[in-house]
């Protein structure tokens, strides 16, 4: 109840912000499924890391006798893939490179993309507009399109995949971060600093970074679904990892064979992915509402 | 009308200009140049300075950069590494197939999208709004790879109704209007529909409980108009969006079909990329993103320019 009390009553910009990231909280933890969503999400992020402590066997030894098992097989509850590998094992650690693959872009071209969007619309004239018109040649290709030209050209590896998708979201977050500041930098308080003497420095630090990042970071929140599906694709296509490290869209590939033997088992891996999309789209829904009512 | 279709074509050139310096910029990206990976290994210093001058990659950059824009403008892409056979008939020959797929997804998506769209935005809140929410989140979320495999397994291995892969009965390219062609069109077309089902039944939502909330549809009730006539409204003032949506997802589509494509060994411009990438074969892996990059620029200023005639009050400054 303090907080509600608290957000009625004019208070400096630096303690109102931290209300109404409370807030914020708030309405997310009285959503349901935002809240459904992020018990998936840590499940999964767990479950990788816990891996190597909680997965039943060695994701890399395999038995040529053993190959591709039905879910349910005792000792392979959830099958065993086309080099009988145990399913359960390489799922779960299947997902610590899946995971980092996915949002490790996106963290990344937060960091990049808002670093120029905010300068860019700080800075405003001819230096936005050419920051602007660069950022629109990027938009002219599909992303899908981006992520694999960029990555076909580089060549396989984690690091190119990696390196492609950022490329591929730093115009966007961009994009994004310039229209929030614009908007920003034009209301009365930014002015109000301005002529009351803060430096740049202070007025960007102060009054922008607090007003646009809670935007921005749900705007790239959203693309972490994107991401996790683009690079699971990258290595599906064979231009991210490389066998025989397990990964949820490398594993999708290699199972394909199976699809006639075994199709539950081979459609598994994209289960995860599946989920996980899900998970973060529905999380960033729950956020983008939980911060707009304010707004 | 007329001076706003130049305006976008004027604003449309510098981006055209820097899609080229992207796509050229590509095959200079990898370590070495676009050579190394197919140069014999026991190539002499000499043999190779006589195939870099051969394929030009011996001139500065900015040069080999206006010989090709050159070049391209002429219609040639230049020769494809691995075959020799020019890169522009290749491209020509894939895109055909690549945009019959992509059109049909979009149609279907488009059907089921704005379906969906209008029962959840005439519903909001109902039951049957959550479900069609529900679609849409899930269209929007699915590895459409996978998807492709699970169309495979159900469809094709477990009823053994439709063809798995390819684009015709012994492994014809060419399309045809027949049922032995469709038949194998289906799967990877209803697949590639589920993205921009669930984009179209977000946007077309939206769209819909805003026009409902609106005065004018309260006045046009207000006077008596029956249900029928009031969704002529509606239609008439969602149409603008939802069809330019629809035509930006096209481009998408074309330009994102690579997985799908894979998936099904459709004959296309993704499975022309995906051997592009798998024989570092660069010049045609240039071509081909290319040519789908001025396709989806050029979709764009028509689809914007279509929205501003159809509802002038969206003109872009």
């Amino acid at each position: 109840m303090t907080a509600v009390d608290l957000s009625a009553v004019p208070i400096p910009p630096a303690e109102r912000s931290e209300g109404y990231w409370a807030s914020v909280l708030r309405r997310l933890r009285r959503d349901p499924v935002a809240m459904a969503a992020l018990a998936v999400i840590l499940l999964l992020v767990l479950a990788a890391i816990l891996a190597p402590y909680l997965a039943p066997a060695d994701p890399f030894r395999g038995s040529m006798a053993r190959r591709l098992r039905p879910v349910g097989t005792p000792g392979f509850p959830l099958g065993s893939d086309e080099l009988g590998r145990d399913m359960l094992t390489r799922l779960m650690f299947g997902g610590r490179l899946s995971l980092f693959m996915g949002v490790t872009p996106v963290v990344l071209a937060f960091a990049i993309g808002s670093g120029i969007g905010i300068f860019a619309a700080y800075v405003g004239g001819w230096v936005n507009t050419v920051v602007m018109r660069i950022i629109d040649v990027f938009f002219a290709f599909p992303s899908v399109l981006l992520a694999i030209a960029l990555s076909g050209a580089l060549g396989a590896g984690i690091l190119n995949s990696i390196v492609s998708l950022t490329v591929v979201f730093v115009p966007q977050i961009a994009r994004i971060a310039e229209a929030v500041t614009t908007q920003t930098r034009n209301r009365d308080f930014v002015e109000a600093a301005r002529i009351s003497g803060a430096s740049p420095l202070t007025i960007v630090r102060v009054h922008i970074l607090g007003n646009v990042l809670g935007p921005i970071f749900v705007y790239a929140t959203s693309l972490i679904s994107v991401s996790m599906i683009l690079s699971s694709g990258l290595s599906f296509l064979g231009l991210g990892v490389k066998p025989p490290e397990p990964e949820w869209g490398l594993m999708l590939n290699t199972l394909r064979t199976a699809i006639y033997n075994q199709p539950l088992v081979a459609a598994l891996p994209g289960v995860m992915i599946f989920i996980t999309s899900i998970a973060f789209n529905l999380f960033s829904d729950g956020l983008r509402g939980a911060m707009e009512v304010r707004q | 009308m007329l001076l706003y279709a130049l305006k976008r074509l004027i604003y449309v050139l510098p981006v055209a200009f820097g899609v080229s310096v992207v796509c050229f910029m590509l095959v200079h990206l990898a370590p070495g140049d676009p050579l190394t990976a197919i140069m014999p290994i026991d190539a002499t210093a000499e043999q190779q300075a006589q195939m870099r001058a051969a394929y030009g990659f011996d001139k500065p950059l900015p040069v080999q950069y206006g010989i090709w824009l050159f070049k391209v403008l002429h219609g040639d892409l230049g020769a494809s590494i691995a075959s020799g056979r020019s890169v522009a008939s290749e491209v020509g020959r894939a895109v055909g197939n690549s945009l019959i797929l992509a059109a049909l997804a979009t149609l279907i998506g488009f059907g089921f999208g704005t379906f969906f769209g209008f029962v959840a935005g005439y519903f909001r809140g109902s039951l049957l709004d959550r479900l069609a929410s529900l679609v849409s989140i899930l269209g929007v979320s699915v590895p459409h790879y996978w998807l492709g495999m699970v169309m495979v397994i159900v469809f094709s291995a477990l009823l053994g109704w439709l063809p798995s892969t390819g684009a015709g009965p012994g492994g014809s390219t060419a399309w045809a209007f027949d049922w032995e062609h469709i038949r194998y069109i289906i799967l990877p077309a209803f697949t590639m529909s589920a993205i921009p089902m669930g984009i179209i039944a977000r946007t077309v939502r939206a769209l819909v409980s805003d026009i409902l909330s609106q005065d004018f549809v309260q006045a046009l009730r207000a006077k008596g108009m029956g249900e029928g006539a009031v969704f002529r409204h509606v239609v008439r003032n969602a149409a603008p969006t939802a069809l330019a949506v629809m035509g930006l997802q096209l481009g998408y589509l074309l330009g994102g079909s690579i997985l799908i494509e894979t998936v099904f060994a459709w004959p296309g411009t993704g499975f022309l990329l995906n051997t592009a990438i798998f024989q570092r074969d660069l010049p045609l892996l240039q071509g081909t993103i290319l040519v789908l990059a001025l396709f989806f620029v050029g979709l764009n200023l028509i689809v914007d320019v279509l929205q501003s005639s159809l509802d002038p009050r969206i003109q872009r400054g």
